[in-house]
């Protein structure tokens, strides 16, 4: 027989006719998680692009020029660059290195800045990326880190330790609090089916309230004497010390990310846990039938993802904003995260790199903002345009011409 | 109504699923389309009823060249297709189904002509002798009726062309029977049919002509005088042996015990109703039945996979009702499920990964909580050699194997461990004949090796082949156990229900 000609490739008929998924959302899920990296570097540069054309297309210059295009076309092309040009390197010069300052230890004072933003976002990146890794949906972030950054905060703020019990105490309770906050979630879909999406974005409105509550009680959380929602600042010994001197303001969070990101790769590469977490993710049928207990696999990933997304949260207390526990801790980080555990499909390395990118992002906008004045929502239209991108493979394998890659 | 397909080329990315395939189909003959499971045949019937777009090749219909868009256009043109899970709505009658998407009103308001469509079912039914009923409700229609209710859907639109695509994989053999004399029929009354199918004897019943696909391209024509192993080694490109070479069984105790085992769903609806059988050490004890009597969920109850179980299932002495299905398999239960897909594989793993699906938690491929990879790739390495999986190496998604391919991964998986128990459900469904063959031949070394087995299948040929003996089943119920040499008339008809007067339950 031809055995030499023949491959695993037989010609089947596309695979969405063979292969039943569990829903066409995890199926979704699934592929975006699973895409290739060309396909998040194509979205990244695509939403770049359609972002050049608001920046030229919002700018007076560019306006002007372009009553008299047809008289001297010239003046509005190189309007359209120096609009789009000063305004990405306004971002590169806020987010990476200074160009307009000749010491260099003030020049690379933005990358330090990029870093510190990046952590939080890699660490509930992370969060994020670990369920989606078992094809669950935690929009749960911003409650997993309101009550993580509440807890970390009354260690911080309220206990006397010296530093090397106090920080780590810390930053254990915000973990474990995460992960609380996280596996309730878990918990009811494994027992009563609830759909995680629904349960931790109402759970998101129940930490809220829970942590408002608790910073208008001065036995909680409020700072005694106060009227604020806001509750002590962080003793000194809890908190994130600077790694790179006082001159920077980044602290020991970026490290604490980094660990994290070697953690999470080891757990889903290379520990039977993540095995199951993969395998349920990939076929919960299947699982089951091997006997994995898919509930308790779902429970254990939503301890896991509230956890790492806790960690963001005591990354803020206790490294960012250590003036004390607000409801607004979160900064938007916990929905910030799903883009970056998209762009990085999943993968730790990958969440990584998204991380820094939308770190560069929030630095680079404020520079934008102030030099170039354009708004700072800029940055958020290109984030979303990079999910939207993620989001709809066909779109943008049709834009560059790419093969059809799910039938081949 | 004359069809010839000409050069009909299909890609899907680097995949060339129909490689400039051409086929004459003439009116008042019976056009067989035989080939393995992913050969390309209903690709090349979706190109025709306009459900892919054809990269090459034209379509000619009595000379004229035909473009169609969607299947709008190809029953337009007077092709009809028998799917094979049928197109129907369960809650609408007959009559409602039959006009659904050719709907005629009355009126001004647009009143449904529910009427003409009744006629149109009864008469259509009546000419050839269909007896179906136009006002019953689909749901409560056996799987046979149901399927003649898609022909009359199809005949309906006047369609001069019928493309059956695997019909008989959901039918009772009698149904099978039935069905072969409806095509007689439609043929003699002018009617072109091409029946796609995997299975030889149906093809040498029926068929006027046969033409054999293989990896998207025509390998040849051949007549229904063929006989099954010329058939077979044009289908698969090699010699195939088609008879399961099984010798005499030596069985030991009874290792398995069931007792009066019963499975009731979430909704009351009780799907195992008091089962009782054993099977001996080396024996195989081969469940027959049309597919959806109680099958599944009896071996879904025997993997600790359903929730509602009462009765006894004693494995060696040890109870199994009740455990997990973790615990089950640590008992060393074999589990060849049903489907593959969704309970056997993890498409989106690698064949390494997938052979280590049941055994996540302990040595050899885990400890102190971390994988061993390189047990793991070596393990994968000898099975891949082993168990023939045709595949570029270990690190290929299992998703991406065709369908005998994947089969054998799960039965590697399966089978490499100690067992005191196979399960084995559908073994060879979707499977490619060179692969039926040699997961025919790993069962019965299971058997010889003293392990008792127990077989579900719904085609008779496989019950047939490795039974030592076979169990009936219908709604439920045992309706007898047999022996394997049992004639197969006697099988079918037990398969309905009907226990003849020698058989005791």
């Amino acid at each position: 027989m031809n055995d030499t000609t023949t491959t695993e490739q037989e010609p089947t008929p596309p695979p969405a006719e063979e292969v039943e998924q569990p829903s066409e959302a995890h199926s979704l899920l699934y592929r975006i998680a699973a895409g290739d990296a060309l396909a998040g570097v194509l979205a990244v540069f695509l939403a770049f692009l359609v972002g050049s054309v608001m920046i030229a297309a919002t700018d007076e210059t560019v306006r002007e020029t372009a009553g008299y295009i047809a008289a001297r076309p010239s003046d509005f092309f190189q309007a359209v660059w120096d609009a789009v040009s000063g305004a990405y390197a306004a971002m590169f010069r806020g987010a990476i290195y200074n160009t307009r300052v000749d010491d260099f230890q003030t020049a690379i004072r933005p990358l330090t800045e990029t870093l510190k933003y990046a952590a939080p976002l890699i660490l509930a990146g992370l969060g994020v990326g670990v369920g989606f890794r078992a094809a669950l949906f935690n929009i749960g972030g911003r409650g997993q880190m309101l009550l993580a950054g509440a807890a970390a905060g009354w260690v911080g703020f309220a206990l006397d330790l010296p530093a090397v019990i106090h920080l780590p105490l810390a930053i254990l309770a915000g973990l474990i609090a995460g992960g609380l906050w996280g596996g309730i979630a878990g918990l009811l879909k494994a027992r009563t089916g609830a759909h995680e999406v629904i349960v931790t974005i109402m759970l998101n409105y129940v930490a809220y309230y829970l942590v408002l509550y608790a910073l208008s009680r001065d036995f909680l959380l409020q700072a005694p004497g106060s009227n604020n929602p806001q509750s002590l600042p962080m003793k000194q010994s809890a908190i994130l010390p600077k790694v790179l001197g006082d001159r920077y303001n980044l602290h020991l969070g970026i490290i604490l990310a980094l660990v994290a990101v070697a953690a999470v790769w080891w757990l889903l590469n290379r520990s039977a846990l993540g095995y199951r977490i993969r395998a349920v993710g990939g076929n919960p049928h299947a699982a089951r039938a091997a006997g994995i207990n898919v509930g308790r696999t779902y429970t254990t990933v939503f301890f896991i993802a509230g956890a790492l997304v806790g960690l963001a949260g005591v990354n803020q207390v206790l490294g960012t904003v250590t003036s004390g526990v607000t409801t607004d801790l979160d900064a938007g980080i916990g929905f910030d995260a799903i883009t970056v555990a998209l762009l990085g499909r999943s993968r730790p390395l990958g969440i990584l790199f998204a991380g820094l990118l939308f770190g560069g992002f929030k630095a680079g906008g404020f520079t934008m903002q102030t030099s170039e004045n354009i708004s700072v929502d800029l940055v958020l239209v290109v984030q979303s345009l990079i999910v939207l991108f993620l989001a709809a493979p066909p779109l943008v394998r049709a834009i560059f011409r790419l093969p059809n890659k799910e039938v081949a | 109504m004359r069809l010839v397909l000409r050069d009909i080329t299909k890609r899907f990315g680097s995949v060339v699923a129909n490689d400039r395939i051409s086929l004459t189909v003439e009116p008042g003959e019976i056009h067989c389309l035989l080939g393995e499971n992913g050969a390309g045949k209903s690709t090349l019937m979706n190109v025709l009823y306009g459900l892919y777009h054809a990269d090459e090749g034209e379509i000619e219909i009595d000379g004229e060249v035909r473009r169609f868009v969607g299947p709008g256009d190809a029953m337009a043109a007077g092709i009809g297709m028998v799917h094979q899970h049928f197109m129907l709505i369960p809650v609408f009658t007959v009559a409602e189904n039959v006009m659904l998407g050719n709907e005629s009103t009355t009126g001004p308001l647009g009143r449904l002509d529910l009427e003409s469509a009744r006629e149109r079912v009864t008469e259509i039914s009546e000419r050839f002798g269909f007896h179906v009923n136009p006002d019953a409700l689909v749901e409560d229609l056996p799987v046979g009726v149901q399927q003649r209710v898609e022909i009359i859907k199809a005949l309906s639109r006047d369609a001069e062309l019928l493309v059956f695509d695997e019909p008989t994989a959901v039918l009772t053999p009698q149904e099978t029977d039935e069905l072969m004399g409806i095509m007689r029929q439609l043929k003699e009354s002018g009617k072109a049919i091409v029946f796609i199918t995997h299975k030889l004897r149906e093809v040498r019943e029926v068929a006027d002509r046969i033409t054999v696909i293989r990896l998207g391209k025509v390998v040849g024509e051949a007549e229904p005088t063929a006989t099954n192993a010329e058939l077979a080694s044009m289908m698969v490109g090699r010699p195939v042996e088609l008879v399961v070479d099984k010798g005499e069984g030596s069985f030991g105790d009874d290792a398995l015990v069931v007792d009066n085992l019963r499975v009731i769903d979430q909704t009351g609806h009780v799907h195992v109703d008091g089962l009782s059988f054993t099977i001996r050490a080396g024996e195989v004890l081969a469940v027959a039945g049309v597919q959806g009597n109680g099958q599944t969920e009896l071996t879904e109850a025997l993997m600790g996979l359903q929730d509602h179980v009462t009765g006894s299932i004693k494995l060696n002495g040890k109870e199994l009702v009740g455990r997990s299905t973790r615990k089950v398999l640590d008992a060393d239960v074999g589990f060849i499920p049903e489907d593959r897909q969704v309970d056997g594989l993890v498409g989106e793993f690698t064949i390494a990964e997938n052979l280590m699906l049941n055994r996540s938690f302990e040595m050899p491929f885990v400890r102190h909580g971390g994988l061993r990879i390189g047990t793991l790739r070596e393990f994968a390495e000898d099975k891949l050699a082993e168990y023939d999986v045709r595949a570029r190496d270990i690190d290929t998604l299992a998703g991406n194997l065709s369908g005998g391919n994947q089969q054998k991964v799960v039965v590697a998986r399966e089978l490499s461990r100690d067992l005191d128990l196979l399960v084995a459900a559908q073994p060879t469904r979707g499977v490619d004949v060179g692969s039926i063959e040699f997961i025919h031949k790993q069962i019965v070394a299971t058997r010889d090796a003293g392990v008792p087995v127990l077989l579900v299948s719904t085609e008779l040929d496989e019950v047939v082949a490795l039974a030592d003996r076979i169990m009936v089943l219908y709604r439920g119920r045992i309706v007898g156990i047999v022996p394997a040499d049992t004639p197969r008339e006697k099988l079918g008809l037990m398969m309905t229900g009907e226990r003849p007067k020698d058989v005791v339950a």
